[in-house]
């Protein structure tokens, strides 16, 4: 009885839940699957297919699976060394590196443009040292590096954790066992981070994959991703029955990579290899 | 003997469909140290949380001091739990903590203060007052833990394996210590343990349960010299248990030869338990013994000798304190009076004996 | 030895990418010229023009009321939601779980959007929608803070406090909420924090006329970069450092440690 009662205290996010989470998830889905006049059709799902769709959901994959790349190859080392530091400062240091995190994203957005940008700081730079310019900005290389900048704590974090709650003695023992530096990091190490990875690599993955906003703004409108196509159907063509296809088949492609992730992981966690 | 304070009266109690506690009588008297001993999952805890009011029986009434309580919030009972982890507030200092139930009671300041005083002496930890829980061992966590619960002056201490988280040397001393301070509260303990060794030390009755099934209530000495069953043989202390046929009264076959004994009522020709305890196995010259054997092992135990002997095709489990080496032949010998004889289960209640025996 | 220094280095480079960018946006706010490379001698114009400029003000009192009080009736609802679940069975709990865990794992774009959807049905687009929006991805951050110091605060504690006589309200005040403090606390300041860097989300449910900083800061950057900007960034920087110096080494952050 008095377990009852303290289950009701959900009952008000319960409702908001249903309302807010729920149903909105249900009138997206409603608008993906009929046209302007509501009825049934297939066309907002299947116009993925259209060549313009298609390249920048291709690019968008692309895109985001370099940046998450890049990113594992970056934090990885970086969590190691961290991790290793055995100092008081530890916390501190680590705090520093997830800082980046908190900030604002379109301050990091802004400050990344600023940058690059024809007459900025890296250009002027490479001006002095005599070197030609880069002319980055507006291409997809640009929407990469600003990707990377955006979204790299949240890889170095969870693999950090990860790795941070690896026991000593678990590496003593392997030692005792026989185990030398590379044993230790393939068959230890890197089995016992493997949470740590692949979370990052969703935390990393699916903002990238689906973000519009670094596109956008670093991209002068010649990158065009999928998370623009969307944004363009429903601000610019109000079309939001072809947006909300859109968007379903980004959720699919989203629900897909977590699942894909999470079953490699299980899987890596099972194997004997 | 002074009065029933507690009587627990048919009490049923599931768990998601799973029956805990099935039709359980028991009842506990003032001033008594009873123990609810059995293995996990016997039941004993919850009937330990039925008392304290922190599960409320399908069935059955809980009756204290005469009145019905089954119905009654923990907070209006008058007794108090040590429970298994302690469960010490860990953001309240050591005097905060003893202070709680007190302050809850409105006593004066000045009363509150005597009494964690009072306590902190009484459980070896004066001057603790303003120590944080975090800076305490195990061992003086629990004692606070009693401290807390003691000074609300309850009729009945509930102690939920209150030992099983401290090592062993530790856990002798607490024995003792506890059986002191029940002494000096003039309260009634009810102790859970699955340690035999401490049901034996510290209880008046010792309750042993199974399966959700008391399978015997009795003192201390009771229970390890004349247990009911195989079930309580076997939990209290290690035995001998043996298939045998009752041939008549006071006259025993085990392993194909005939021992005298001294239990009568049997019938004849029935097929009994039998149980010798190791200690009382006598080991004697082969021509002596009433079957002869040879040593298979031979471990020192420090008072005794631990001896297996396989004679007749069984093994049987010797503690002496003479030396056998293994591979010497002996003869056995059990004295009349240390043979104890038990019914084989046959009744429901007693099922739970066999399966997990 | 020259694996300590390479170390070093490797963390200093990373050090840089990271804040290289914060760094000069900060040195250029106090920069007395347009340029971009330029030092023209130190001025608070930008920050004097950032502080007259209506559109912007306007704009940091929106984000500051949406991020306040969405945190704060996020923090209430999603408190009260972890008690509730706590007190659930495991199928109760894996489905309100899950269907938590629907704005965290979803894109921020589909969110936005599926919401704005809903909204445009009943309601105009406006200060409100975004604070709902706001709220609602709030609140997974405050149940999954509160929910694990409630299931470390650990329930026998509770029902010792019962035990010695105190009522199910007093022993909740006395015990449980003590000890689900910090993860109350964290939660607020995550959902702050989260409300404060949200773009996608408030970028669709706003309407027109309605501005917090990102979605400003976005629609100015369109246009081009004005010096006020840089001055707006380092503020918010200096926002966010505090905020997480506090989340991080302030009064409940210690007492972690201890644990």
């Amino acid at each position: 009885m008095r377990n009852l009662k303290r289950q009701l205290l959900a009952g008000p996010y319960l409702l908001w839940m249903t309302g807010f989470i729920l149903l909105p998830v249900a009138v997206i889905l409603y608008y993906a699957f009929t046209t302007t006049s509501g009825s049934f059709t297939f066309l907002n799902i299947s116009s993925i297919t259209f060549s313009v769709h298609l390249k920048a959901l291709i690019l968008s994959l692309k895109l985001a699976l370099i940046c998450t790349v890049i990113c594992l190859v970056l934090s990885y080392p970086l969590a190691m060394i961290l991790n290793g530091m055995k100092t008081k400062s530890q916390g501190f240091i680590v705090f520093v590196f997830i800082l980046p995190m908190w900030m604002n994203f379109m301050l990091r957005i802004l400050a990344w443009k600023m940058l690059l940008s024809n007459n900025g700081v890296i250009n002027s730079l490479l001006g002095t040292l005599g070197l030609p310019k880069l002319d980055i900005l507006n291409t997809p290389a640009a929407v990469v590096f600003c990707m990377v900048y955006d979204f790299l704590p949240f890889m170095i974090l969870p693999i950090y954790n990860a790795m941070a709650r690896i026991q000593t003695d678990t590496i003593e023992a392997a030692r005792d066992l026989g185990a030398g530096t590379i044993t230790i990091f393939f068959k230890i190490i890197v089995p016992l981070t493997m949470s740590g990875v692949v979370s990052g690599i969703i935390m990393v993955f699916v903002p990238a994959l689906t973000s519009f906003a670094v596109s956008d703004l670093l991209g002068g409108g010649k990158v065009l991703l999928i998370g623009n196509v969307i944004e363009q159907a429903f601000m610019q063509e109000y079309n939001w029955n072809l947006g909300s296809g859109l968007s379903f088949v980004l959720m699919i492609f989203v629900i897909a990579s977590m699942a894909l992730m999470n079953s490699w992981e299980d899987e890596g966690r099972t194997g004997v290899w | 003997m002074s009065k029933r304070l507690i009587d627990l009266q048919h009490i049923t109690k599931s768990f998601d469909g799973q029956m805990v506690l099935d039709d359980l009588n028991l009842y506990i008297r003032e001033n008594e140290f009873l123990t609810l001993l059995g293995p996990s999952g016997c039941g004993k805890t919850t009937t330990l949380r039925i008392i304290g009011g922190f599960e409320t029986p399908d069935q059955g009434t809980v009756i204290f001091d005469g009145k019905d309580i089954t119905k009654l919030a923990p907070n209006e009972r008058q007794l108090n739990t040590v429970f298994q982890k302690y469960a010490l507030f860990p953001h309240m200092s050591i005097a905060e903590n003893i202070a709680f139930g007190l302050k809850i009671r409105k006593k004066s300041k000045a009363y509150i203060e005597d009494k964690i005083k009072y306590a902190l002496k009484l459980v070896n930890l004066d001057g603790f007052e303003k120590r944080s829980i975090d800076s305490l061992s195990g061992g003086q966590q629990q004692r606070i833990a009693i401290a807390r619960a003691i000074v609300n002056e309850p009729k009945v201490l509930l102690l939920d394996e209150p030992l099983g988280a401290l090592d062993l040397k530790l856990r002798q001393d607490m024995q003792y210590e506890l059986i002191r301070l029940k002494n000096e509260l003039g309260i009634t303990f009810v102790y859970v343990t699955h340690d035999q060794e401490e049901a034996l030390t510290m209880s008046d009755t010792i309750v042993v349960m199974n399966q959700g099934y008391i399978q015997q209530v009795g003192t201390p000495q009771d229970i390890y010299n004349e247990p009911i069953n195989a079930f309580v043989a076997d939990f209290i202390g290690e035995s001998n248990i043996i298939n045998g046929t009752m041939m008549e009264d006071r006259l025993v076959k085990i392993l194909d030869v005939k021992f005298p004994c001294v239990d009568e009522g049997f019938g004849t020709n029935t097929p009994v338990d039998v149980v010798i305890r190791p200690e009382d196995v006598v080991l004697v010259s082969p021509k002596q013994g009433m079957l002869e054997g040879d040593v298979t092992s031979l471990i020192f135990k420090g008072v005794h000798w631990e001896i297996e002997v396989l004679a007749n095709g069984y093994e049987w489990l010797v503690q002496t304190t003479q030396m056998h080496p293994v591979g010497s032949h002996v003869g056995i010998y059990v004295d009349p009076f240390n043979i104890q004889i038990m019914k084989k289960p046959e009744s429901n209640d007693e099922k739970a004996v066999e399966s997990d025996a | 030895m020259v694996r300590k220094s390479a170390e070093r280095i490797y963390l200093f480079l990373i050090f840089l990418f990271l804040y290289l960018p914060i760094g000069v946006l900060i040195v250029l706010s106090f920069n007395n010229s347009k340029s971009k490379v330029h030092w023209g001698g130190f001025t608070l114009n930008w920050y004097k023009r950032l502080f007259s400029s209506s559109s912007i003000m306007e704009a940091f009192y929106t984000t500051i009321w949406i991020t306040l009080a969405s945190a704060l009736i996020a923090t209430l609802l999603g408190t009260f939601a972890a008690l509730g679940i706590d007190a659930m069975k495991k199928r109760g709990q894996a489905i309100m779980l899950g269907a938590t865990n629907i704005p965290l794992l979803n894109a921020d774009i589909v969110t936005g959007i599926s919401m704005m959807l809903l909204f445009v049905r009943f309601t105009r687009l406006g200060m409100n929608t975004v604070l709902i929006a706001h709220i609602t991805f709030n609140i997974p951050y405050v149940i999954l803070n509160v929910l694990p110091k409630l299931k470390q605060s650990s329930r026998t504690t509770y029902e010792a406090a019962l035990d010695l006589g105190a009522t199910p309200l007093y022993a909740f005040y006395k015990i449980i909420w003590p000890q689900i403090l910090p993860g109350v606390l964290s939660g607020f300041l995550m959902s702050m924090t989260m409300s404060l860097d949200d773009f996608s989300v408030t970028y669709f449910t706003k309407g027109a006329g309605i501005n917090t900083l990102s979605t400003m800061i976005y629609t100015e950057m369109r246009k081009g970069i004005r010096p006020e900007m840089y001055a707006l960034s380092t503020i918010l920087f200096l926002i966010a450092l505090l905020l997480l110096l506090f989340l991080n080494f302030g009064p409940s952050a210690r007492k972690e440690l201890h644990h």
